[in-house]
């Protein structure tokens, strides 16, 4: 047996320009950075302030930043598609071959949902959520950091990939028998599973303590119905998480036996049923949509309503248009093969489902617009991705409406018109909901706000340059033009490509400028500075901390009478009120072991992956025995001294006393 | 609620009410997707032999109906650990675990025994979609129940070594739910995949 298992140096793409060249730039990337931590005499500070943090605002800014990483590499898979269609018309073959365009789909869709999307909302569920409800941190932080790390480790996969081997090129849902080893013996479908079943189980692991954080941790006096919106969107995309992503973890599972151990559970002999495989991805895979809108539609709400200077309209319908969302998310996955031979009448019960959907979301449109009606609305940032949302979503969510009639499926499936439907409910419904997110409580994870210059260019630049990049897909797949393709002889379609293709350049001045807004913002830090802790007059009690807030968020833990219980504290002038004497709070202790379930989880699926039995066998082994002695340890709070506390807030009160707040 | 104040007693400490058994619960929950996936994929292959064995040829009902009593016993037993619990008997406790410990490792040791038989004799999981799905349900289950024996014995080490604890006793009544739960999902592999398919 080879003691590299499958990995040998021919694994390395040393013919593919492209990819050395990407490769040669993350790596370098990565160099960089390690060489800037050591210069600086960092390591210390980051092991100990960040690496082993147990702190949700901490974990919050990190998956952020993997968000972030993967939006990049995400879009940049996006720009090279977009340029390849734009040429690759009437004989010519444009630049990428047919597998590596079929990797770049395939990694596009994995990296913007698994590795963007879901790091995003989860990041701003923990820098947002505990302050929300007036919480010190989540139920379980050991566990959120165990979550970060798995995602992390995920991540590494996907850029491991990239260099060494390469991605699978079965599309982002790996549809069997497509993915199975007769069709598909390389190690790319492996990158693409051991990639998704660690970072979901993360994600299970997320959705479990959300939940009880949110049912359990809440302030006294914050009842159900005192919830803020995105607290409450946070609970239903959590339920949602615990209860799809084990049905992600079984299809990939069998998948894995099917790849592995030579099984038939999808294969086209042995009696397998590659239908099974479909229906049981959507199972998660339709869940996964409103996990990934849910809480932008959260964000959404807290926008609203902060920059309208008023409470949100229809709180009590908002809250129960979401968790009617929620409930019918799972009734409506077979609309994602409306083709493959159902009978009428199935595909009729599932069509009227989906286009019920509809009405929820609906009531939600509405309620932020009666929002905005007669409030003062102030037009930062916030609000622009807000209204920029409220409109493209509107016309997402129509052409939803069209595919959802079977019929019309028939005709539009797997065109570009598919492809626009779900782009233009995705970037609006989930990307500018979290930018929203982003730049609302930048300040609160960071102390100082983001520049507004350059975030209106960035938002008029994703929002004209989605236009120009995604209408012209309508009328592609109108005309008959099928997605995915790496090249096509009608050189009618050609025009419509090239004009996407100009969109996506604008959208990259969009990307480029929130680069640039996030320098001059650092730069500008002190102008910007955020010293109450409240910069947008905020209605939530993530607003009545300091930003960033102390280590434990609250030294007294609020009391809630009201849905905007900061308001409300501000109008009855208790907010910012000392207590007589700060007590002792304990507080979760960092630890190592989050961070080495992580490691060892990257290499235990890299092993999985190219086959190195031996090293699976002790990274496993290692998992194992890193959760047995963490789960045996009792010593996992300290407490800090109530003196330490009195300190920090007086730090913060002489800020408030100076900004003439208090 | 207070971390600290969690557990101040055996007692308290094992009521399903404290927040660390409330999210266990929700992970159970997540664990009850996992399964009913797992039979989803079973009952929907069940009869796709693919010229291999059908379930009435291999099945040998002795043999499970003698895991059945094994980890039907078990839970007797872990119960009667958790009582002795809250007698706060520790040699109770360590007793009543080691006879749980055994009764699980005789259920695995059976279920090990029937997959090489079956393997041996050609009945292996990439025989057919049936076999594939049979061996990856009842797997399942039976990797569940040994990741269960691994925490039972950290659980004797816990005891032995510190005692009876509120901790201690916190995570043996998670590790009760989590035993319970294998053998409710025992029983419905039991009737679903042996029973059925033996009178099929």
């Amino acid at each position: 047996m080879d003691i590299l298992g499958k990995l040998t140096l021919q694994s390395i793409p040393y013919d593919n320009p492209i990819l050395m060249f990407a490769g040669a730039i993350m790596i370098g990337t990565a160099i960089a950075v390690l060489a800037g931590v050591t210069y600086f005499g960092k390591w210390k500070y980051l092991y100990t302030e960040w690496l082993t943090t147990v702190d949700h605002k901490k974990i919050g800014v990190m998956y952020l930043i993997i968000a972030f990483i993967f939006l990049l590499r995400g879009f940049i898979d996006a720009l090279m598609m977009r340029a390849q269609q734009a040429f690759a018309s009437g004989g010519s073959e444009g630049y990428l071959p047919p597998h590596h365009f079929a990797e770049l789909f395939t990694g596009h869709g994995t990296m913007m949902i698994f590795f963007m999307g879901m790091p995003f909302l989860i990041g701003l569920m923990n820098i947002a959520v505990p302050t929300q409800i007036g919480a010190r941190d989540v139920a379980f932080p050991y566990l959120n950091a165990v979550s970060l790390w798995l995602t992390a480790s995920a991540g590494m996969l996907v850029m491991a990939s990239l260099i060494i081997g390469s991605f699978s090129d079965a599309g982002w849902t790996g549809y069997a028998p497509y993915s199975g080893i007769s069709a598909n013996p390389g190690v790319g479908v492996d990158y693409w599973i051991w990639a998704l079943q660690i970072s979901g189980i993360g994600t299970t692991i997320t959705g479990i303590n959300f939940f009880v954080t949110i049912m359990r941790e809440r302030a006294p006096g914050m009842k159900f119905m005192r919830m803020p919106l995105f607290t409450w969107t946070t609970l239903c995309t959590n339920i949602l998480m615990v209860l799809a992503f084990p049905a992600l973890t079984v299809v990939l599972a069998l998948l894995t036996f099917d790849r592995y151990l030579g099984m038939h559970f999808f294969t086209s002999d042995g009696g397998g049923n590659q239908m099974m495989f479909i229906n049981m991805f959507w199972v998660w895979g339709h869940p996964e949509v409103y996990i990934l809108i849910l809480p932008a539609f959260g964000v959404f709400s807290e926008v609203a309503a902060t920059f309208s200077n008023k409470r949100l309209f229809g709180y009590v319908s908002m809250v129960g248009a979401t968790m009617v969302i929620a409930l019918l998310s799972f009734t409506v996955w077979v609309h994602h093969f409306f083709t493959m031979a159902q009978d009428p009448l199935r595909n009729s019960i599932f069509a009227i489902a989906t286009m019920v959907i509809g009405v929820p979301t609906g009531v939600k449109i509405y309620d932020w617009i009666f929002t905005m009606y007669r409030g003062r609305v102030r037009f930062n940032l916030p609000m622009l991705w807000l209204i920029g949302f409220i409109i493209t979503f509107t016309i997402g969510g129509m052409t939803g409406v069209m595919l959802a009639i079977p019929g019309i499926d028939f005709k539009m499936h797997n065109s570009e018109f598919l492809v626009a439907h779900f782009h233009n409910v995705l970037i609006p419904g989930m990307l500018f909901g979290l930018f929203a997110g982003y730049h609302y409580w930048f300040p609160k994870a960071f102390g100082f706000r983001l520049d507004e210059k350059w975030g209106r260019r960035s938002f008029w630049g994703w929002l004209i340059g989605f236009y120009v990049a995604f209408m012209p897909l309508y009328v592609l797949g109108l005309m008959g033009m099928p997605r995915r393709m790496v090249s096509y002889a009608d050189p009618a379609w050609q025009p419509f490509l090239i004009v996407a293709a100009f969109g996506a350049l604008i959208v990259l001045f969009g990307v480029v400028s929130m680069a640039i807004q996030l320098i001059v913002s650092v730069r500008n830090r002190e102008q910007l500075r955020d010293i109450t802790g409240d910069p947008w007059n905020g209605r939530t009690l993530d607003w009545a901390t300091s930003s960033p807030p102390a280590h434990y968020n609250f030294a007294v833990i609020p009391t809630v009478e009201d849905i905007d219980a900061f308001t409300d504290m501000k109008e009855r002038g208790v907010a910012y009120r000392r207590p007589d004497k700060y007590e002792d709070i304990e507080m979760p202790r960092s630890t190592p072991a989050a961070l080495v379930i992580g490691a060892l989880s990257f290499f235990l699926g890299f092993a999985l992956i190219w086959h190195i039995w031996w090293l699976a066998a002790v990274t496993g082994v290692g998992i194992i025995v890193t959760v047995i002695v963490r789960g045996c340890n009792d010593n996992t709070w300290y407490t800090i001294p109530a003196e330490e506390v009195e300190r920090t807030e007086n730090e913060w009160f002489r800020q408030l006393e100076k900004a003439g707040v208090v | 609620m207070s971390h600290a104040a969690e557990g101040a007693s055996v007692h308290t400490a094992s009521s399903p009410n404290t927040m660390v058994n409330f999210g266990f619960w929700v992970y159970l929950m997540s664990d009850v997707i996992i399964f009913s996936m797992l039979f989803t994929m079973f009952v929907t292959v069940q009869s796709h032999y693919n010229g291999g064995p059908q379930g009435h040829q291999i099945f040998e009902l002795r043999d499970v109906f003698l895991e059945t009593m094994a980890l039907l016993f078990s839970s007797i037993t872990f119960g009667l650990a958790m009582l002795n619990l809250h007698a706060e008997k520790k040699n109770g406790v360590l007793l009543w675990l080691a006879i749980t410990f055994l009764f699980g490792a005789t259920f695995v040791g059976l279920e090990v025994r029937e997959f090489l038989n079956l393997v041996h004799h050609g009945a292996g999981p990439d025989t057919s979609a049936f076999l594939s799905a049979f061996f990856t349900l009842v797997g399942t289950h039976g990797t569940h129940v040994t990741f269960g024996l691994i925490w039972i014995a950290v659980m004797f080490g816990q005891v032995a070594v510190k005692g009876i604890s509120p901790k201690v006793g916190s995570r043996l009544f998670r590790l009760s739910l989590f035993w319970h739960f294998l053998d409710i999902v025992w029983i419905v592999v039991f009737s679903t995949v042996y029973l059925a398919g033996v009178v099929q």
